[in-house]
Formats: structure tokens, sequence, C-alpha cells
């Protein structure tokens, strides 16, 4: 390797350019060729799942098991589930976690802001099997009055038609810690735009002798749409995809349902797969990958969807 | 009703940094009032002091007594919010809100208070206050577009009609015209003249010969030394300010002699 | 302009003394209390229906007093606030669980043993899944670190602006939302493609954790190579550098820092991961080293698998929990200290590394 003097005199410099020039080439095109092969493994993911899983659209519907007769039908129950489940919560997240944001960016005092952005970091952190633990356990158990109370007094609202499970590990419960598991990103998302509104602004508002939920509902929230909206996006992501969670809070079964409190519920894609990779013929395998290709269509058009947004933001307020 | 404004022994600090000292003066009610003096002396945060403004900034606090109608505005009794709304302000820079319309501009202080004022009050706030900062005619077949789609100098005059459109006793005004061309510097400058019929306007400025041309009173903030705090060296009427100033130290900041 | 409305001329609006959110505190505490104590409910429902009463009463006496706009002001703390407070709960809870529930397991024999031939109350231990999390984390990191950092490389110092620069960041952008197990999934139909169905190995887990993993580290690596101050490379340059060691010997170790404190939180990331490895590397009672050869169990998947296949409850221990409740519980434990030490580390090199601007 050479040294690179820094003042090379100019006979030496042709055979030196040379092999300079040879280093730069191959340094960009490593660098280059790293971009290209997170390129490559984005498309790899989809073609593998294609080729594994375009078999499992025809295979013996058998497999499909619960007398399917089509994948798709087979799936319908698992997408509706997947949807339903995430939906839940994110109902349970959003205003926890944007009431979260603005007491970090506008409420909390100076000193407590920072540690309680680190706490709700901390709670990202948690690995999800362990919010699985947690809620399978734990806050099933806790919950079981509230369910039974449910089950008792609200049955006529469909989610709630019963009979309540004995054991607390219901959707609810499992939307509950979904709910918990996104806030974080939410949080983070909120908390960074409401941040970012120009003082100016503020100030306007507060010199019109507006209150401080006024100013943020003048110069902060309208100013923050598309980046909540983004951040809302990517939480719905995480929940779509998310697995643990839901295999191990509460016993599901692919169904169009929508009582949440039962001893059975709608399953998601995710703990379909989970539940059933292990004794998995090499049939139902392809079947298994088949439906996780349609959660990654699914969570990439959301994904795709946040991101859109967060740049149409970004554009909007470069203007 | 224009009110007048009470300074009595005022010292502003943010957190343990005193960054004025020892204010007194008193702001009379329909008249200009202006400050000058170099940069950093405290003028805008003796300025923000006097509607509650400074106190925004954690950690900001005063002491001594801001007296209007009797009234001190420091009293734990006294609302904060209300006092700005009683006195308003227009800021360095323009800063009408990036989502409103021209026309919801102009109505966001009002809006807080009275959320469904009818079609026609809101209709006759606006023009009235439009026409009040000489925008009226340059608006108003545009009342729906965005408030940030104006000039500079159509922003600034927005954010003054906002701030009149809640009817203030008291405008407060931190450098109105330094991120104006001059055509647009003539203009706010010919609407404070004709504001201060209805206003008690206090004006901050950088530019001496805009003091001079607007204001009835000046008071002269200077600094003994770096580091140290802003205090008021002289306040009087304009003319004798430019004239006969009872201070050398005034006379040589006006004439240029300075620094 | 002529005149100015009449507007009340004292500015002295009735105001809520400052005393008045202790009091109502104090007075919702009561209420709630009693309410508690006369229904016969537990501590946590008093606690609850008192700081209900707190965020609604302190607003409805404000309503009368100071009107409408206050009103709404206080309540919105209050509900802000309340929010804080109520998202605190959950995560207080699980900490206290997993120490309340794991630290009495967690014991030398646990670290140091693994599953193998572990039945019934016998206790096994974690040795195993400790040494399959390390093995396959670091593959992981051995493949996601070089491709994630050159590509950072590649998009701050070559491919400014251009298109396949735009796309890459776009699809990093999206890569960071691949669901966990489809990540798994991929790793899976990759690895049975070649060696067919019933293959199971660490590298399938290594492969999709290095998915998960690339995007973060592309995305930390390229923002501190953006904080690199570009005087610093034109020196380099105007000194007849070229430019891959300009990269090498300026821009990298000025950005080092922030690149590592990234990978390690990185790591820290999908060391708890699950999903991706259940389906791939699957579930061993033994030590395997092999990364490329048979079954390896991870922590996470070892907490998994001792949730889903308790076993039974001793014969005359009565009422006693499954012995792989102890066993999930006290694993989570050892997670949760390890994902929190790679976070802490992290913090204390971006600490150390911080770059230093005369502010
Ligand atoms: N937000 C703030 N925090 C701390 N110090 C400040 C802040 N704003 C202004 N200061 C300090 O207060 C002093 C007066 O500033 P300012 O009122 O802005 O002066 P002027 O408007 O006369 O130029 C200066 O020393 C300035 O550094
Ligand atoms: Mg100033």
């Amino acid at each position: 390797m050479s040294t690179g003097s820094s003042l090379t005199p100019p006979p030496a410099v042709s055979a030196r350019r040379g092999r300079l020039a040879l280093g730069d080439r191959v340094f960009a095109a490593s660098a280059r060729g790293a971009g290209l092969l997170i390129l490559l493994a984005l498309a790899g993911v989809f073609v593998f799942l294609l080729i594994q899983g375009i078999p499992g659209l025809s295979v013996d519907p058998k497999e499909y098991g619960q007398g399917f007769e089509t994948f798709w039908q087979y799936v319908g129950p698992l997408l509706f589930g997947t949807i339903f489940i995430s939906l839940l919560a994110l109902i349970v997240a959003v205003p926890f976690a944007l009431a979260v944001a603005l007491f970090i960016s506008h409420y909390a005092p100076r000193r407590l802001a920072t540690p309680v952005a680190y706490v709700i970091d901390l709670l990202a952190a948690v690995p999800s099997v362990v919010f699985g633990l947690w809620g399978g356990r734990a806050l099933s158990q806790a919950l079981k009055p509230v369910i039974n109370w449910l089950g008792d007094y609200l049955n006529w609202i469909p989610l709630f038609k019963g009979p309540a499970s004995p054991n607390g590990q219901t959707a609810l419960t499992a939307a509950l810690v979904l709910g918990v598991m996104i806030l974080p990103i939410i949080t983070a998302i909120s908390r960074e735009v409401f941040a970012q509104t120009p003082r100016l602004n503020e100030e306007a508002a507060i010199g019109l002798g507006a209150t401080r939920w006024e100013v943020i509902r003048l110069a902060v929230l309208p100013y923050a749409k598309s980046g909540v909206i983004a951040g809302i996006m990517l939480g719905l992501g995480r929940a779509l995809g998310e697995t643990m969670a839901v295999t191990m809070v509460y016993s599901s079964s692919p169904k169009y349902m929508l009582n949440i409190i039962g001893d059975t519920s709608p399953q998601t894609i995710a703990a379909n797969i989970a539940n059933n990779y292990a004794e998995a013929s090499a049939d139902k395998q392809h079947v298994l990958i088949a439906a996780g290709l349609v959660l990654f269509a699914f969570t990439f058009v959301v994904n795709f969807i946040a991101r859109w947004a967060i740049g149409r933001g970004e554009r909007k307020l470069a203007r | 009703m224009a009110k007048s404004i009470d300074v009595q022994d005022l010292d502003i600090f943010y957190g343990d940094f005193k960054a004025v000292e020892g204010v007194s003066m008193t702001i009379k009610a329909k008249s200009v009032t202006a400050f000058i003096g170099p940069s950093g002396c405290g003028k805008s945060t003796f300025l923000r002091s006097l509607n509650r403004m400074h106190e925004v900034i954690p950690g900001a606090r005063v002491e001594g007594k801001v007296m209007v109608d009797g009234m001190s505005l420091y009293d734990p009794i006294v609302d904060p919010v209300e006092v700005r709304r009683r006195i308003g302000m227009v800021f360095q820079r323009p800063n009408p809100f990036p989502t409103m319309s021209i026309y919801e501009n102009v109505l966001a202080g009002n809006r807080l208070n009275n959320k469904r004022m009818p079609k026609s009050e809101a209709d006759d706030v606006v023009e009235k206050s439009l026409r009040g900062a000489n925008l009226w005619n340059e608006v108003k077949d545009r009342l729906g577009k965005p408030g940030m789609g104006l000039s500079g100098g159509q922003q600034q005059r927005l954010c003054i009609a906002r701030a009149i459109a809640v009817e203030p006793e008291v405008l407060l005004m931190d450098e109105p015209c330094s991120a104006l061309d001059p055509i647009s510097t003539a203009a706010v400058e010919d609407l404070i003249h004709d504001l201060k019929s209805s206003y008690t306007i206090v004006i901050v400025t950088h530019n001496m010969q805009q003091a001079a041309r607007v204001s009835d009173d000046t008071g002269f903030f200077n600094l003994k030394a770096a580091g140290k705090p802003g205090h008021l060296v002289e306040f009087n009427p304009t003319k004798q300010m430019f004239t006969n100033p009872d201070s050398p130290d005034t006379e040589a900041y006006i004439s240029g002699r300075f620094g | 302009m002529n005149a100015v409305a009449v507007a009340p001329s004292t500015l002295a609006h009735p105001r809520l003394p400052r005393w008045a959110p202790l009091v109502v505190a104090v007075a919702a505490l009561a209420v709630g209390a009693l309410l508690g104590l006369i229904l016969g409910w537990g501590p946590v429902a008093i606690v609850l229906l008192s700081g209900l009463l707190y965020v609604v009463a302190l607003p409805a006496w404000s309503r009368v007093l100071e009107g409408r706009r206050a009103a709404t002001d206080r309540l919105m703390t209050n509900l802000v606030w309340g929010a804080f407070a109520v998202v605190c709960v959950p995560l207080l809870w699980l900490l206290w669980n997993v120490v309340q529930k794991g630290a009495p397991h967690v014991t030398v024999h646990f670290l140091t043993t693994s599953m193998r031939g572990v039945f019934g109350s016998m206790e096994g231990g974690i040795l195993h899944a400790i040494q399959g999390t390390v093995i396959v984390t670091l593959a992981a990191t051995v493949i996601a670190v070089p491709i994630g950092l050159m590509t950072a490389i590649y998009l701050i110092e070559y491919g400014r602006g251009s298109r396949l620069a735009k796309v890459i960041t776009f699809l990093v952008d999206v890569m960071t939302g691949i669901p966990s197990i489809v990540a798994g999934l991929f790793a899976l139909s990759l690895l049975v493609l070649f060696f067919g169905p019933a293959f199971r190995a660490g590298i399938g887990g290594a492969i999709a954790l290095a998915l998960l993993m690339t995007p973060t580290v592309v995305r930390s690596a390229e923002e501190m190579l953006r904080l690199v101050p570009s005087d610093l490379r034109e020196a380099s340059f105007a000194l007849g550098v070229p430019k891959w060691r300009t990269i090498l010997k300026v821009v990298m170790p000025t950005a080092i820092g922030g690149i590592v404190t990234g990978v390690v939180l990185a790591i820290s990331r999908v060391i708890g991961e699950t999903a991706p490895l259940l389906v791939t590397a699957g579930y061993n009672d033994s030590m395997n080293g092999n990364l490329f050869s048979g079954r390896m169990t991870t922590l996470p998947v070892y907490i998994f698998n001792q949730y889903k296949t308790p076993g039974a409850v001793p014969l005359g221990a009565h009422a006693a929990d499954p012995p792989g409740y102890a066993r999930a519980w006290a694993a989570a434990l050892v997670l949760i200290v390890i994902v929190m030490i790679l976070n802490l580390i992290a913090r204390i090199i971006g600490k150390i590394f911080a770059p230093k601007t005369g502010r």
C-alpha cells in the first residue's frame, strides 16, 4: 500500500496515479456494491418468499385446515385478525403516545423531559418475548376482573360478547400489550415533529393571549399533522408484524369474529405462522411462507405510505 | 381603551443572569414610545416583560412592578393569558400561522374567546383589522389564500392586523421593520402613525431615524460593560432626546460616536 | 379606527388559588377511598378512581371560576400528565415482575448448565441459550456491519443526490419496517431451497437478524458521517490524499464513536428477537457451537419454549407454578439485563466520542 505522501514530484505522478485511482475505484465500487446488495437483499426477500410461497397457493386443501378450500379462504380471516388486533392496539396506543409526546415536548419541566424520553426509549428496548411473557402471565391475571365485568355488563357490544375467558388470556389483553409495544415508536416520531414547530409561531400564539393548550392547537398540531400520521402508520406497521406478544397472550383461531374477551379470538398471520411452523410438513411450510408474503406485502404498503407521508411533510416544511 | 404603563424599578432575569436592571418609566397612553440602544442591552427583554411574554422562557423571572390601570401585571391574581390578550405584540420577523388563510390568521386571536362568531361579525372584524393595518386593498380579493404567500412587508402588516383584531389596549413591537425593505418599512411607519390615535404603542428599533420619525417619547438603554445588566440611561420626549439629551452617553449614541 | 370595544377593565380575573390542585387532589383521594371502601374495591381501583376524579374535578372548579378556556387548558394539562403516569405503569410493572419472579432463580447453576437431560422439577439452565444468542448475534453483526457501513459510505461520500442513493435511502427506510417473522421466513426459504425443508441451523437466524440489523446500521452510520465537517475532507484532499484513504483515515475516525454506538444499539435491538429464530434456528436442549449445523437455541426462544411447555407442577408442592414459568422469568431477567447493558454501553461510547463542538 502506498503511503501517499502529500507533495509528489511530477515524474512519479503518472505511475502513482494509476495505483491510487485503482484504490479509489475499488473502494468506490465496493461501497456502491454494498448499496446494491441491500437492494438485492430486499428484492431477495420478495423473490425467495415468492419461490417458496407460490407452491403454497395450490396445495392439498387439507393443509389449509378448518375446511378451507383455497389459500385465500384460509388467509382471509388471518388478514382480518391481523388488521383487527392491530387497529385495537392503535386505539389503545395513539392517545397515550401523543399525550406523552406532548408531555415531553411542551408540558414536562426541562429537568424531567430528558429522563422521560429516555424511559420511553427503554420501553422500546424491552424484547417482545418479555412483553409476551408479561402479558400472558401477569397482565392477564390482573385483567380477569375487568374482563368479567365487561362480559357481564357490556356484552351487548359485539367486542365484549363473551363468554368471558376465565384465565384473562384474551385478544383484549394482547391488544393492550401491543399498544404498549408500539407506543414508543409513535411517541418518538411525534415528539420530534412537535419539537420542530417554529418557535416564532408559538410566540405569535402566546402573544395573542393563547393558553398553553391553545398554543398547541394553533401552532403545534396543524404543523405536526403529517408527521404524526406517519408515526401512527409506522406504529401500525410494527403491530401488524408483531408475533410473540400475540402468540403468547391469547389462543386464537382463523375465524372472522369480533369478540375479544372470549376463550378464542381471531388469529393473526404472524401468530398462525408461529403456531404451525414446528410440525409443518413441506407443503404446509409453503402455505405458511405464502401467508408471510401476504403479511409482508401488506406491511410494505403501510410503511410505504408512512414514509411517503414523512417525506411530504418534510417537503412542505422546506417550502 | 388605550392604557398607560407605569414601570417601577424593574429587574429582569434569565435564571441567575440579570439581563436588565432598575428600569423605571411611565409609558403614556395613546402615544408612541420608542426604545433604542445597542444590541444585547435588553430592549427586547424589557419589552417582553411588559406583557408577560418573558416568563415563557424556562427560568426567566422579573422583580419590581409593572402597573397598568393601577394593577400590577405580576400580581398573583392576574392571569398572564389575559395580560397578553390586552397587551398585544408584533415580532421582529413576521410570523403568520403557516397552515391558515389570511382570513383565518386575522381571526386567530378572536376565535380563542369566541369560537362561534357569526360570519357577518367575523367578516367585519377581518375587514376592520386589515384596513387598520393598511392591508385591506392589497388582499381583499384573496382572503382565502395562505398568509405565507404574502410578501414580507405584507406578512408583517398581516401580523399587525392579527394583533389589533383582538382590540388590545397596548401594542408592543419588537423591531417590526428590521426584516423589511424600505417601502414596506414606510408602510408600517405610516400605520404606526395611524394607530396612535387608538392604541398605546411601544416600539423597539435599531434605526434612530425611525425612532425620531414615529415616536413621542424615547428611552435609551445601554450596557455598562459586557456581561453587566442593561439599564435605562435616559427617558425623555423624542424631540428633546434628539436635540438636547440629558446624558452625554445618549448624545454619543445618537450622533453615532458610539463603540 | 374608532372606539375600541369595551372590555372588562380590570386585569384581575378570578383565578384558582395556588393551592387548588393540592386541595382537589386530597379531596379526590378521600372521596375515592371512601367510595372504594364502601364498595369493597382494591387499592388499584381506588387510585384509578381518585386519579379520574382529580382529572375532572379541577377543570370543573376552574370552569365555574375561571371560564371555559382556562378549564380546557387545565383539563388538557391534567390529561397529558395523567397519560404520562399511566404509561409509566406497564413499564414499572413489567420490570418489577421480571425482577421479582426472575431474580430468585438466577443462580450460578442456572447460568452454567444447559437443559440437557432436564425433566420434571430438575433445575435446568440457560448456558446453551446464552451460547446460541452470542453466536447468532455475532454472526449477524459480522454480516450486517460491513454491508451497512459501506452502504452508508456510499450514500454520503459517493452517491449524494444520485437516483440510486435516493432509492437505497428509501428502501432502507422501508426495510426498517419488515416484520421480523417475515425476515425469518426469508432466511428459511433461502435455506430450504438449498438444504431441504427440514434444515434448521443458527446461520438461518443470523441471516434473518442481519436483515433486521442492516437498516439500523445504515441509518446511524449515515447520520454520523453526515456530521463530519466537509472542511476536514477538503483539507485532506488538498494534501493530495486520495478519496478512499481520506474516508478511511480522516472521515471514519472522526465518526467512529457514533458509528459504534449505532452498531451496539442495533445489536441490542435484534438480540431480543424471537420469531425469526423460532422458524430458522429452532429449539434444542443441548449446547451447540456449530452455526452451520443443528438446531440452536437463543435466549428469547428459550423463554418462549419454557412458556409454551412449562412442564407439570411438581408433586407435593401444591399451587406452585410449573417450573417452566420460573425459568422463563429468570431468562427474561437475564435477557433484559443484557439489553440494558448494551444500551448503557452504547450511551457511554456515545458520550466519550461525542463530537466536541465548541459551543
Ligand atoms: N432566552 C434567553 N436566555 C438567556 N439569556 C438571554 C435570552 N434572551 C436574551 N438573553 C440575554 O439577555 C440580554 C439582553 O438581550 P435582548 O433583550 O435580546 O437585547 P436586545 O433586544 O436589546 O438586543 C443579552 O445579554 C442576551 O444574551
Ligand atoms: Mg432584540
